[in-house]
């Protein structure tokens, strides 16, 4: 096996691996069987098919409890297994798991989130139109999310990968009769492929410093971490690999198709922007962190730069939203930057991040499941169609205040310890700038967090109807996410030891640290964008008090232009002129390529047709006709009278007797 | 002695009385004669080559030859008996079935 030669870089092989850790592939196959069990017999069984997803991911995160038991025991190591797939040449692919720390922290966070989605849309998806494919792809969406967590290399990864992209593509466009979701879809697809094609690069690039021979994740480390490949290499395939980050995990500029995702049902919003999807290309980086830190620094520094423009930017545009969803949308895409910028600041930012990432799943998809709520009970995403909800759906406001203020960064919840964390790396290791950027940005997140509560829950109910509280499948999710979201953090609080440094390290386990001034300043931040949210939202007002930033606020809500540059510069020119053009010389040319030999052929055909029945067959039938002739010619000597006959033998004797006499 | 070419030229007009028997007479029975007309011819020319050379080989010929114009009449007689049972006639003219 690879890994018994790449202990340097990746740590030692656990030794004697338990039940949990051997059986590690049954938490990414249990979802995909039930994603087909669902597809053939989900309309048939009670329940229309939800029984099946339930219970594989319900089955997967117990293994994952047990998988991160293991290393909460105090294992350090990491355990491999696979089978060959198939071989090209030199270059053997491999299906395996690879589970460590940081695949236990994931498998945890992926099947915790995907369960609670999974119950929750009982509720928030009963009569729907697609019930069961709904089931299926939400199944098959987490297994592929599981396999690019599992993976033991680039090329399984890359699978699960695209599986996740048609997923969202799929999910996103669930209510495709309306032609905005559907066009959302197709958006959000072609985006992230944008950031795909850099990716697979990069996982060319990296293939070729194994000199063609494996994708094995512990092999590349090993060649890598030995100087197997030129700096340049690796630092070209990091920026590649990173594309795929800025397109799977919307980062600025690819960062316009989450938005959009909104389309999708609120669930759907939730699994994507929590848990899967996003969260899967933080983990690419964080998984191949060998390939950042064996890079050029300056790598790292447009992480960080990319990371720190996209945390500022979406932080803002998610001000300028009366879309409940889309705040929380631009809040995702401000938060993934958080733990992007986290990852450029080396091995302690890496375990900080993804600290924020376990983290941010659990209250980014209380706050998207309680949106949810909110929205099947008035029926509008618009926050000015709300408020005053505080008292009609008790459970939902404390869940969704509780998350709101750990994405807020109030202490104790979840979000205060990682986002200390991250701001604590950013002290020590110097980076000034984005120590600053990391707090504004909390403050604006509290900022429009206080805003988005304010306008939903309290003052005078606006909308229409009388909501109510949701179904119990939905607030039991959302209570279950609470509570988690309340104790979470304490996992990272240097107080009690911060053991999910313990889980998640690279190299070695760095030692959290606790600075009261940071975390004096980070709260205050917090607290400061609540009052100057709750002095502007207090009370509702029908001009959004935003509105008075004038041209900037005009700037937001047109997404900074990227959108119509986008759609301008890009989607237009390739989708009326391009294609247009394309579609000439498929038809002209290539068409005519086709048709033209067709017709040749055709003609040859003909050609060669009328010589075989002229010519061959006219000179077979011109012998048979020159002989029926000349025997139709012949055959008038045979008159049947003898005494013409005698007439002709005498008539040759007397020629014998003429010639023979001459001689 | 009579001279030879005398009876050459006897041999050589009996063989064309035949010839002209064969090729012009439409009755078979006379077609036949005719034949034996010019079987006869010959004889008459081998048996006076014989004489006349001195060499007993034109008579032998001649009596095998006789032997054979009997065997000849014989068949042929029972032939056109047979064609005028058949067709109830002997013109050979009529008798062409034989043909394409």
């Amino acid at each position: 096996m690879v890994a018994a030669e790449s202990t340097e870089a990746l740590g030692r092989a656990i030794a004697d691996p338990n039940s949990f850790l051997t059986n590690a592939w049954l938490i990414a196959f249990l979802p995909a069987m039930s994603a087909l069990l669902t597809l053939f017999l989900g309309k048939r069984t009670p329940g229309k098919g939800s029984v099946y997803g339930i219970a594989a991911v319900g089955a997967s995160f117990v293994l994952s409890l047990g998988v991160l038991w293991t290393f909460v025991g105090g294992e350090r190591g990491f355990y491999e297994a696979s089978m060959p797939w198939f071989q090209i040449g030199q270059l053997h692919l491999e299906v395996g798991v690879y589970v460590d720390g940081l695949t236990a922290v994931m498998v945890v966070v992926v099947t915790s989130i995907s369960l609670c989605v999974h119950i929750y849309s009982l509720g928030y998806m009963k009569g729907d139109v697609r019930f069961t494919w709904f089931y299926t792809v939400l199944s098959l969406f987490t297994s592929a999310m599981l396999v690019v967590v599992l993976a033991n290399n680039l090329f399984q990864l890359l699978v699960g990968w695209e599986v996740m992209g048609v997923c969202s593509y799929l999910l996103i466009g669930h209510w495709w009769e309306d032609h905005v979701n559907s066009s959302s879809a197709i958006k959000a697809f072609i985006t992230t492929r944008v950031g795909d094609v850099p990716f697979m690069f990069g996982i060319f690039v990296l293939i070729s410093i194994t000199g063609f021979t494996t994708s094995n994740i512990p092999a590349i480390s090993d060649v890598v971490s030995h100087g197997g490949a030129s700096v340049a290499l690796v630092s070209a395939a990091a920026l590649l690999l990173f594309g795929g980050t800025i397109g799977k995990s919307a980062q600025f500029p690819l960062h316009v198709w989450l938005p959009d995702a909104m389309a999708g049902p609120t669930p759907v919003s939730a699994l994507i922007h929590a848990a899967t999807m996003v969260a899967a290309g933080v983990y690419l980086v964080g998984r191949l962190f060998f390939v950042f830190t064996d890079a050029d620094p300056v790598v790292l520094q447009i992480v960080g730069v990319v990371g720190g423009i996209t945390m500022l930017g979406a932080a803002l545009m998610a001000f300028v939203q009366d879309d409940i969803k889309r705040v929380l949308a631009y809040s995702t895409i401000s938060q993934l930057a958080y733990m992007v910028a986290g990852m450029s600041m080396g091995p302690a930012g890496r375990t900080g991040a993804f600290f924020h990432l376990f983290t941010h799943a659990f209250f980014k998809a209380l706050l998207f499941l309680g949106s949810g709520v909110v929205i099947h009970a008035v029926h509008t995403n618009n926050m000015s169609e709300m408020g005053g909800l505080r008292s009609r759906m008790p459970i939902t406001f404390w869940t969704f205040l509780i998350g709101s203020l750990a994405l807020a960064g109030v202490p104790p919840l979840a979000g205060f310890w990682s986002k200390d964390e991250l701001l604590v790396v950013a002290n020590e290791g110097g980076h000034d700038v984005m120590f600053v950027v990391l707090l504004l940005t909390a403050l604006l997140t509290a900022f429009y967090m206080t805003r988005a509560v304010l306008m939903t829950f309290f003052g005078e109910f606006r909308g229409h109807g009388e909501p109510h509280e949701g179904p119990r499948t939905m607030t039991g999710v959302l209570v279950a996410l609470a509570t988690v979201t309340v104790f979470v953090g304490l996992l990272g609080a240097p107080q009690l030891g911060a053991p999910f440094g313990t889980w998640v390290f690279f190299h070695e386990i760095e030692e959290a640290l606790f600075v009261p001034w940071i975390a004096v300043a980070s709260t205050l931040a917090a607290l400061l964008g609540i009052a100057i949210g709750y002095r502007l939202y207090n009370t509702y007002r029908e001009r959004d008090p935003i509105r008075s930033l004038g041209p900037a606020y005009t700037v937001l809500t047109n997404k900074y232009y990227l959108d119509d540059l986008y759609w301008k510069g890009i989607v237009r020119p390739v989708r009326d002129d391009l294609s247009a053009r394309v579609y000439w010389n498929d038809r002209r040319i290539i068409d005519g390529v086709v048709n033209g030999a067709a017709s040749f052929t055709k003609t040859l055909g003909n050609g060669v047709n009328w010589f075989d029945e002229k010519v061959i067959d006219g000179a077979v039938n011109g012998l048979a006709n020159l002989a029926g002739f000349t025997g139709g010619l012949l055959r008038y000597i045979q008159s049947g009278n003898v005494q013409r006959y005698a007439v002709f033998l005498f008539a040759g004797v007397v020629v014998l007797a003429v010639i023979f006499t001459k001689i | 002695m009579i001279r030879l070419p005398l009876v050459l030229f006897l041999s050589a007009a009996l063989f064309s009385t035949g010839v002209y028997g064969v090729l012009a007479r439409r009755n078979a029975v006379l077609v036949l004669m005719s034949i034996e007309l010019m079987l006869n011819a010959v004889n008459i020319n081998l048996v006076a080559f014989g004489a006349a050379l001195h060499d007993l080989t034109g008579q032998v010929f001649a009596l095998f030859v006789i032997t054979v114009a009997a065997a000849e009449v014989g068949i042929g007689l029972a032939i056109v008996i047979l064609i005028y049972r058949n067709r109830a006639t002997i013109n050979v003219d009529e008798v062409n079935l034989l043909k394409w």
